[in-house]
């Protein structure tokens, strides 16, 4: 049978990385996130699969302890929560410079500067747009239940491996917090040094007489060549573009009028769908799984025959640019948000709608 | 090492520092389990240089990434190659917690009391009055502070084994510095518990603004008053 | 069926295991389920509140402004949740501590004296499930067993010895609960 437990998101996500064949976590306490790091320290993972767990001493260190991790073909993670997200930065551009798997998590509260522990979604352009200094990007995974916060993580870890770049799951405050069902994924193995070394042939494992010493670095002093490197980068973000577009599209069929929302606020807007039909109002939901790539087709697509779309943030407008970037100006773009770790309620969502689109 | 042809200037320490090192690596047949981690400053391309597997660090955070690489992987012999800047200015709280944590890494300080690679200026270990591009007047000490003793510092650690400081100006010198990378690479394996913090002074002729045999008499007659070679702790007892 | 609630009082009166209690024994029964704290920087003292929806069907959003049946432990969460139940919906309070009761007319109001009685016997640390036994007596969306493998579910193993204390004190709040209007 199954496999069914009550879970916080954070803790859900926890026991779904020892399930992933995760090598080593490495954190830092942050709220509203600390559960990760809590679950993990309690379980003892490295008596259940070897996993290695360490709290580091900032989150600086943290995510350079990825970094190092990850430049052995580990699979590697660290989580945080905004004031630390930014901190995280710096390691985050090396690894997307070097070209290095890992797994991020951002449990999002409210800013700028400390803000506030309550939820919020305004890292939206911190994590699709960089983030840090550089041409780059990371593949970004919205859950919006507490199942995929544990689904998530090994299709993190897995695009990030295939890509060779890091992985951001962009949850909030709501989804690390709340308690739902979940059904936990089974227990995979974790990478072999063989394995790594066949799979992951740039891993620096140790130097064989077959192979020249591997490097890894984001420093390239040779102008033409760092820009065929950022170029590299280019394309292979493209083919993210191209291939892994994830979304979910909830009473659009016939809709009028599209909600755009994701994570915690994608769950909030469901509710607002059926409120809104009830009152004879066809609207319906279109729920981002991933924000990089962002599901610009399918919104060009119902552009062409929506009346509006309201793009619900905890926010003051965010994702709202890449919307209205894919809808081209075929038709109305709103934005209806809240910020400061208000979670806007069904009830003004649908009266946002009505004010600005109908 | 590869055969690649070394960026330091004529004269400075880093060459003879990472022959040294990767002697050690050769000699005790350990190529193939060991990783290194690069700092960034002179030294950020000292993984073109050392024929083992390298990664390269962001400023300071070698001790890091090499922590990570350690944990992961036990059974490998792991190091860290950083300057006075990167290991004893942006780096202080990722050495000071390796350390702390007893790591079982070998940490090569090479400190030359200036920054080199970005062209002279003043480090956390500039001498009192010593003039760089940053403290055109000397180092005043009243306003930016002492001179690092960050050894001495973490020598007092109980995550710390081995602490000593070295020079590579006389033959004499580099046999003695070899001695001590072996023991941390032998008690690293034998995984006797703590880590391995070896100090390498060596003249920046360039910065100091001296001829190589100049800034190497300079050293031993000015900077060794100060930053004092010698063994400072041993299998875990302070000598000093 | 989907039953919304919302739990407040203060921090240390097993606010949020009361609710997780609750939302365990309703995975028990195969119900969809989601529990949503308000989580503050204080560990003990400030006040606590957890929403809990409990449905036949796929929950959309954990975060609701109405509910169904708010149970309210102190002043400040009947100000706070008084208006936020639905018409003809239902609110539970424990008198102990409350200066102004509930004056809305559209309602069900019940009390449960639940602190007087904690106090009295000496059961300080299961108040909260008589607080529970008083909403499974109102409304009795989970059958008893399923509750007891909440109770399983929710405690620690080493605490598995109290899961009969803990019965004890939901068949007292059954007992308990008075209809005021």
């Amino acid at each position: 049978m199954e496999e069914l437990r009550l879970m916080k998101g954070n803790e859900a996500i926890a026991e779904a990385a020892i399930r992933a064949g995760c090598d080593g976590y490495f954190g830092y306490p942050i709220t509203p996130q600390s559960e990760v790091m809590e679950y993990l320290m309690k379980e003892r993972p490295e008596n259940r699969t070897g996993m290695v767990v360490l709290q580091a001493e900032s989150e600086l260190a943290a995510i350079n302890m990825v970094y190092g991790g990850a430049c052995c073909g580990k699979r590697v993670m660290t989580s945080s929560s905004s004031p630390g997200f930014s901190l995280k930065q710096e390691g985050i551009s090396y690894m997307a410079g070097a070209e290095l798997p890992c797994l991020i998590l951002n449990v999002v509260r409210g800013g700028p500067g400390l803000g506030t522990i309550q939820p919020a979604q305004s890292d939206y352009f911190q994590s699709t747009k960089g983030g840090g200094h550089g041409d780059y990007r990371l593949i970004v995974l919205a859950p919006s239940s507490v199942q995929e916060m544990a689904d998530f993580v090994a299709l993190a870890f897995d695009l990030a491996f295939k890509y060779r770049m890091p992985s951001l799951i962009l949850s909030d405050g709501v989804i690390g917090q709340m308690m739902e069902k979940v059904v936990l994924p089974e227990q995979r193995p974790r990478f072999t040094e063989a394995e790594i070394r066949k799979n992951t042939p740039w891993a620096t494992v140790g130097k064989t007489p077959d192979r020249e010493h591997n490097i890894i670095t984001s420093l390239d002093m040779d102008a033409a060549s760092q820009e065929r490197h950022v170029l590299h980068l280019q394309e292979k973000y493209n083919a993210v573009e191209e291939n892994e577009v994830r979304f979910e599209e909830i009473q659009c069929e016939d809709a009028e009028y599209v909600f755009v929302a994701y994570g915690s606020c994608a769950r909030i807007c469901q509710k607002a769908v059926d409120l809104a039909r009830a009152k004879g109002i066809k609207v319906g939901l279109l729920r981002p799984i991933t924000l990089f790539p962002f599901p610009k087709k399918e919104i060009a697509r119902l552009a062409e025959r929506a009346k509006g779309f309201l793009s619900v943030e905890m926010s003051l407008g965010q994702m709202v640019e890449d919307v209205r970037l894919a809808v081209n100006g075929k038709t109305k773009v709103e934005f209806y948000g809240r910020v400061g770790g208000i979670i806007p309620n069904p009830d003004e969502v649908v009266k946002a709608l009505e004010t600005k689109l109908l | 090492m590869t055969d690649n042809v070394l960026h330091y200037c004529p004269g400075c320490g880093h060459g003879t520092i990472h022959r040294t090192l990767m002697e050690a690596v050769d000699e005790m047949g350990l190529q193939e389990k060991t990783v290194g981690i690069a700092p960034v400053g002179c030294s950020v391309f000292a993984y073109n240089y050392m024929n083992v597997d390298m990664q390269e660090a962001a400023h300071g955070r070698a001790p890091a990434l090499a922590t990570a690489v350690k944990r992961l992987m036990p059974e490998k012999f792991v190091f860290t190659y950083q300057g006075d800047g990167d290991l004893a200015a942006i780096g202080t709280a990722e050495t000071v917690h390796a350390c702390n944590r007893g790591e079982n890494i070998l940490m090569i300080f090479v400190n030359n009391a200036i920054y080199g690679m970005t062209g002279g200026q003043m480090a956390p270990t500039t001498l009192e009055d010593m003039k760089t591009a940053t403290s055109p007047y000397g180092r005043d000490v009243h306003k930016v502070g002492w001179p690092l003793r960050i050894t001495e510092m973490i020598a007092q650690l109980n995550g710390v084994r081995n602490v000593s400081r070295h020079s590579v100006h006389t033959a004499a010198a580099v046999r003695t510095l070899k001695k001590a990378i072996k023991k941390g690479i032998e008690d690293q394996m034998a995984n006797k518990g703590g880590l391995t913090f070896i100090e390498v002074m060596s003249n920046c002729n360039s910065g100091w603004k001296m001829r190589p045999v100049d800034a190497n008499k300079w050293m031993v007659e000015n900077v060794f008053e100060y930053f004092k070679p010698g063994d400072i702790k041993v299998d875990g007892q302070l000598v000093r | 069926m989907t039953e919304e609630i919302i739990i407040a009082g203060f921090g240390g009166q097993g606010v949020l295991s009361m609710g997780k209690i609750l939302a365990y024994s309703g995975v028990m029964e195969n119900k969809e389920v989601s529990w949503m704290p308000s989580y503050g920087p204080e560990m003990r003292g400030g006040t606590a509140n957890v929403s809990v929806i409990i449905s036949d069907e796929r929950i959309s959003s954990p975060v609701i402004n109405a509910f169904d049946t708010a149970i309210v432990l102190n002043q400040q969460s009947m100000d706070k949740f008084e208006n936020a139940v639905k018409p003809g919906g239902c609110l539970i309070y424990d008198p102990n501590g409350i200066t102004r009761h509930p004056e809305r007319k559209d309602i069900k109001v019940y009390t449960i004296a639940a602190n007087d009685a904690a106090n009295e016997m000496g059961l300080n640390k299961v108040f909260n499930m008589i607080v529970l036994g008083g909403f499974l007596k109102v409304k009795p969306l989970l059958q008893p067993e399923f509750i007891h493998k909440g109770l399983e579910k929710s405690l620690p193993a080493r605490h598995h010895n109290l899961i009969p204390e803990n019965e004890k004190a939901i068949e007292l709040g059954k007992t308990l609960i008075k209809e005021v209007r």
